[in-house]
């Protein structure tokens, strides 16, 4: 019962549940994807499936920056950072995702100069404080993270500021459903949209997924009756046989997304040809790089990349997990060699990890809210 | 990194317009307004913060849902550690601390 004074209007949460029940055909399995990391997180937090009947399946999508990033490109920014006078950047979340030889915390303690930043506007802060060092800022994270960036590139570049670099690693979340679509062992009937990512690119980039695939959007809140309410939105298009984008999050989202933020991503960033995704592989213009006129400000066109391509450990399964094709708990590591303590895999180092979240809310078995509420 | 932080805006930065400090449960830290340059906010107002830039501009009530979700979320300390984190070093704005739910 821990939580369920802090639980606001539970008589809704429960009728929400009930309309779930009421909405949802029982001869038909339901299938719906969180794409956003965000959601996972409160889904497990907040035992939502507990309420949903055992036809409605929530799949975990692959909204987890640090989850999605292949650890090659870990093992590149270390390998940048091992220069003489250089200082790696990073937010805390980086900081124990494993690379080959170790994650930054780790080298960090062999004498590497590793910092911790909450914002890319430190990290041009730490440029400017230390004009005789070389900053580079690790930049991971969807359309939710990547505006900031590119308004400190285009700061650096306003500034002068030559002793700074990005090494970008923003991807954007369209292509990575286009791909979870396209795989042919995955079968979706609808999905709760990413919240944050939205207020940037607003609602209209999630049309398509209505109009050409004819599988229903709800933007959402992260609050526990958002969610739920999200699903009875699907849930009624489903029933109707309608597939169109809505927004159950219009408090914080504007249909149109945030244009001065779309204004500097297009001004700093270009799409990538394509660019690697742990357990998704390859997907074609995936991902942000610098353009050519901020060259000067970007990690990639001024020092030598190596490029590496490292494959996950074996028994890790990460992959799968990220497609929604196994659940976190049926990994072989899963609880046992791979833990938040000692995380193998990236899924378990994120609180918006999927295996991190299973772990702490599922595994360890505590009384969730929606146990409470619906007893 | 993907919540959102409820801050009001106290005074913009009489030299940076592009700065201005921001409110979080009694924590006061510079934030940049630039990705909100088509509307400008102006103190007493409430933005959603990501990463140091505030992102959008909401009403005080949905400042308060969203807190009260980070509270839910077990997330409130991480905000708050990531609010004091901001600009490096402490610049001592902050006012005597508040509680989370109040």
């Amino acid at each position: 019962m821990k939580f369920v004074d802090e639980f606001r209007a539970p008589e809704l949460i429960a009728k929400a549940g009930q309309e779930i029940r009421r909405l949802a055909d029982p001869n038909r399995h339901y299938r719906i994807m969180e794409v956003c990391g965000g959601h996972t997180h409160a889904i497990y937090r907040f035992g939502l499936k507990d309420l949903l009947p055992a036809n409605v399946e929530l799949i975990h999508g692959p909204g987890c920056p640090v989850c999605v990033l292949p650890m090659g490109r870990i093992d590149d920014g270390l390998s940048m950072a091992a220069q003489p006078d250089f200082i790696f950047a990073a937010f805390g979340d980086m900081m124990r995702v494993p690379g080959t030889h170790g994650s930054p915390l780790e080298y960090k303690a062999r004498g590497m100069d590793v910092r911790i930043v909450y914002s890319p506007a430190d990290a041009l802060k730490l440029a400017r404080n230390n004009p005789e060092k070389h900053v580079m800022f690790f930049a991971i994270g969807f359309e939710t993270t990547a505006p900031s960036t590119a308004l400190t590139v285009i700061r650096a570049k306003a500034e002068g500021l030559h002793n700074f670099s990005v090494f970008c690693n923003h991807v954007t979340i369209i292509p990575a459903i286009r791909a979870i679509l396209d795989s042919p062992d995955m079968r979706l009937d609808g999905f709760v949209g990413p919240g944050h990512v939205s207020t940037v690119i607003g609602c209209r980039p999630y049309e398509w997924i209505a109009k050409d695939e004819g599988k229903p959007v709800v933007v959402s809140g992260f609050e526990p009756l958002d969610i739920l309410q999200s699903i009875v939105m699907l849930l009624r298009q489903l029933r109707k046989g309608e597939a169109k984008v809505e927004n159950q999050y219009k408090r914080v989202v504007p249909w149109e997304g945030n244009r001065a933020a779309l204004r500097a991503m297009a001004e700093v960033f270009e799409l990538r040809p394509y660019f690697e995704w742990r357990g998704l592989g390859f997907i074609s213009q995936s991902a942000l790089k610098i353009r050519a006129s901020f060259r000067e400000w970007d990690s990639e066109q001024r020092f030598s990349v190596p490029g590496v391509r490292v494959t996950d450990p074996k028994a890790a399964q990460c992959g799968e997990v990220l497609k929604g094709v196994l659940k976190p708990a049926q990994c072989k590591l899963f609880g046992r060699e791979c833990t938040p303590e000692q995380p193998v895999g990236a899924l378990m180092v994120s609180s918006e990890g999927s295996c991190a979240a299973y772990y702490n809310y599922e595994h360890r078995k505590p009384v969730t809210i929606a146990r409470a509420a619906a007893s | 990194m993907c919540l959102a932080i409820p801050g009001k805006i106290v005074e913009i930065d009489l030299q940076n317009a592009h700065l201005a400090v921001v409110d979080v449960v009694g924590v006061r830290r510079k934030v940049d307004l630039g990705l909100l340059q088509d509307e400008p906010p102006v103190p007493g107002d409430w933005v959603l913060i990501h990463v140091g830039f505030a992102m959008s501009k909401i009403s005080e009530a949905d400042a308060r849902d969203q807190m009260q979700t980070l509270t839910m979320l077990g997330e409130a300390e991480a905000a708050i550690e990531e609010v004091r984190g901001y600009g490096l070093e402490n610049e001592e704005l902050d006012k005597p601390a508040q509680r989370w739910k109040q």
